[in-house]
């Protein structure tokens, strides 16, 4: 089985770029273009470089000693939270602004859900001193407060989306109508390995740092450049496609995505898009989304605004369906109980986002023998406001 | 001859009127067609609402939010216009996005369509690769056409590949917008659409987006067979009272 996207941008059965024609252009320049421009030596080593002097990387692979004992395995946390800006996101702006600059486009637009891929954004546009749009559903924007305040301090300007549910979906789609409306100035930096061919590819290609350093640094910890579990949580599953990458075709390692089940799969206030969702076209990409008969796409629920999405990146639509990736979830509930918990055995607050994968702890079975790699994607400062609010609860 | 050839045959400055099926009433699809078409509207286009038309202005998306709540579905769409075609001749298109026809069935739908008596479709995030492989041969056998759009930046290449894969006519994006901009056609449009008339191409052609008056119509007239509006109409229709009267008026400001 061949987990890598191919020529036509397709993975197994997904993928591929249903956009209308008013994009063509732009994404055939973007298809023709990203491999020659991102494989070049010189981008390597301007990018290389940004990661380890800007962004703080290689990001450690901690031990997690007090929550292995805990679950009595050895269970490793890749402290992508430790990133400048707060997340994995930046891994990725960082590319394609480099991606961006060489391709001329002054302006940059983005859309955001929890408000880390509009932080992220922003940061790298001041640093490159570009124009910066980030796209933001209403709703999320009174739920990611400081992070909203964050992309303006930044300069850039955050425009509400108030269409459809408010959140991530609508403001993607905002994304792409000003995409269409300034093809020839603009760039557009999307956020996960989601919407069409080659998006989804060259995004992976940048997270892809994470299972690289993983490799190197297990080989040092464990003897072994392998886990024998990875567990990610997905949103779009960029930071998921990151932490799998270099070990998809190793099948000795289990890839374990955690979607948001929000308030359960069993009601409809749910982002499990593999376990709800069907095959179709969301964002000019064919896969896994949740829809209903007529073909409508509904509105997705998850207490973390980073997973609040109906759809899934194609690779993961193709990991789920081949049964290479297992693909578990775990509710609004059980995510915010995941982070007091890490947060009181490790000292570590981490992102609702992350605090799904953490859950995967209590769900999964796993010998004491086993290492096991949580991808902590991000760290949970954007989240007080909730935290502190269902404290009481705890 | 296909209704849609014949149109392009014996009239001239075609009038093709988009709406959205199911705005601003359920029930409204049936009657707003037959007036168009009482009022000299040469071709319609219905829409079938989306919830995330990707390549549609606010007023589109509200209309079809709209329709959406109203209870349309794709089945109800076909029921209205086999009711349409009882009294209606002029040719019908059914424009959306590629997830509702495959939700659908594609191959069904297609069926479908042309039993109720649909002529054509425009799909816009159909990608012409796909639709050449997996639905040409089933669209021209059942006598149907497949409109593609193309833009400022469709180069002439493609325009020919676009224009040969296709049938019924080339839809031209007279400029960089979703659907719903509005502005006066500037001299670089007019470069461009002569531009494109002097490629050579076998099908006619029709202006789309921002196409909202009389004044945007006739200029689009003087560079192809005719233009399409589509946001200025639904917007007349928000909040009418009397949908024969608001689709009379609107067209006479027109044509
Ligand atoms: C910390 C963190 N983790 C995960 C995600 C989910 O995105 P993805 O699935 O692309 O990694 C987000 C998105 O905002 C995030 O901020």
């Amino acid at each position: 089985m061949n987990y890598k996207v191919n020529d036509q941008g397709f993975y197994g059965d997904f993928g591929g770029a249903f956009i209308p024609e008013m994009l063509y252009h732009n994404l055939n320049e973007l298809k023709e273009n990203y491999l020659q421009i991102i494989e070049s030596d010189e981008f390597q080593k301007e990018f290389k470089g940004l990661l380890k002097e800007y962004v703080g990387r290689p990001t450690p692979l901690y031990f997690a000693k007090r929550l292995s004992e805990k679950y009595n395995t050895n269970v490793f946390l890749k402290r992508e939270d430790l990133n400048h800006t707060g997340a994995h996101k930046i891994n990725n702006t960082i590319g394609q602004i480099l991606l961006a600059k060489r391709m001329n486009k002054k302006r940059i637009i983005a859309e955001t859900g929890a408000g880390q891929h509009g932080v992220a954004t922003a940061t790298v546009c001041a640093l490159m001193n570009l124009e910066c749009i980030i796209y933001m559903g209403e709703i999320d924007i009174k739920r990611q407060a400081p992070n909203v305040a964050r992309m303006k301090m930044l300069g850039a300007e955050v425009r509400p989306a108030t269409s459809g549910s408010k959140t991530l979906k609508d403001a993607t789609n905002e994304a792409i109508r000003d995409w269409i409306s300034n093809p020839e100035t603009t760039y557009y930096l999307i956020g996960s390995v989601v919407g069409p061919h080659p998006y989804p590819d060259m995004v992976a290609r940048f997270q892809s740092i994470i299972s690289k350093e993983m490799k190197a640094q297990l080989i040092e910890k464990t003897g072994r450049d392998y886990p024998d579990k990875v567990i990610a949580c997905v949103g779009g599953g960029s930071n998921a496609a990151g932490a799998f990458y270099h070990y998809m075709d190793n099948e000795k390692v289990e890839l374990i995505a955690v979607e948001a089940d929000g308030l359960g799969i069993e009601t409809d206030k749910t982002a499990a898009t593999t376990q709800v969702g069907t095959e179709g076209i969301i964002h000019g990409s064919k896969t896994l989304l949740m829809q209903n008969s007529e073909g409508q796409i509904t509105e997705p629920h998850s207490i973390s605004a980073g997973l609040d999405y109906p759809g899934v990146g194609p690779l993961h639509a193709h990991l789920f369906k081949s049964g290479r990736g297992t693909f578990i979830g775990a509710t609004d509930k059980e995510a915010l109980t995941a982070a007091y918990q890490i947060t009181k055995l490790e000292g570590i607050i981490p992102a609702l986002e992350s605090s799904h994968a953490l859950a995967a702890l209590e769900k999964i079975e796993f010998s004491s023998t086993e290492n096991i790699v949580i991808n902590l994607s991000g760290r949970g400062d954007k989240d007080m406001e909730t935290y502190i609010k269902e404290m009481d609860n705890e | 001859m296909s209704r849609i050839e014949l149109t392009f045959k014996n009239k001239k400055n075609i009038l093709n009127v988009y709406l959205t099926a199911g705005y601003p009433n359920f029930n409204d699809t049936v009657e707003i067609v037959k007036e168009l078409a009482k009022n000299g509207v040469d071709m319609v286009e219905i829409g079938m609402p989306f919830s995330d038309p990707l390549a549609d202005g606010p007023t589109i998306q509200n209309s079809s939010q709209t329709a959406i709540k109203n209870g349309i579905n794709l089945e109800l769409i076909f029921n209205q216009i086999e009711e349409i075609r009882n009294t209606v001749d002029i040719p019908i298109l059914l424009m959306g996005y590629y997830n509702q026809v495959l939700q659908y069935g594609a191959d069904l739908f297609f069926e479908k369509a042309k039993s109720v008596g649909v002529d054509g479709f425009i799909i816009p995030d159909l990608p012409l690769d796909i639709y050449q492989k997996e639905y040409l041969q089933k669209v021209e056998s059942l006598g149907l056409d497949m409109i593609f759009l193309i833009t400022p930046q469709t180069t002439n290449e493609r325009i020919k590949l676009i224009d040969s894969k296709s049938s019924g006519f080339l839809y031209v994006v007279s400029s960089f917008a979703i659907t719903g901009s509005k502005s006066d056609i500037q001299q670089s449009q007019i470069d461009y659409f002569k531009h494109i008339n002097n490629i050579g191409l076998k099908n006619p052609k029709l202006i789309g987006f921002g196409i909202s008056d009389k004044k945007t119509f006739d200029t689009a007239c003087q560079h192809a067979e005719g233009a399409i509006i589509g946001s200025a109409f639904i917007k007349s229709l928000e909040g009418s009272k009397n949908i024969k009267q608001t689709v009379k008026e609107f067209i006479t400001t027109v044509l």
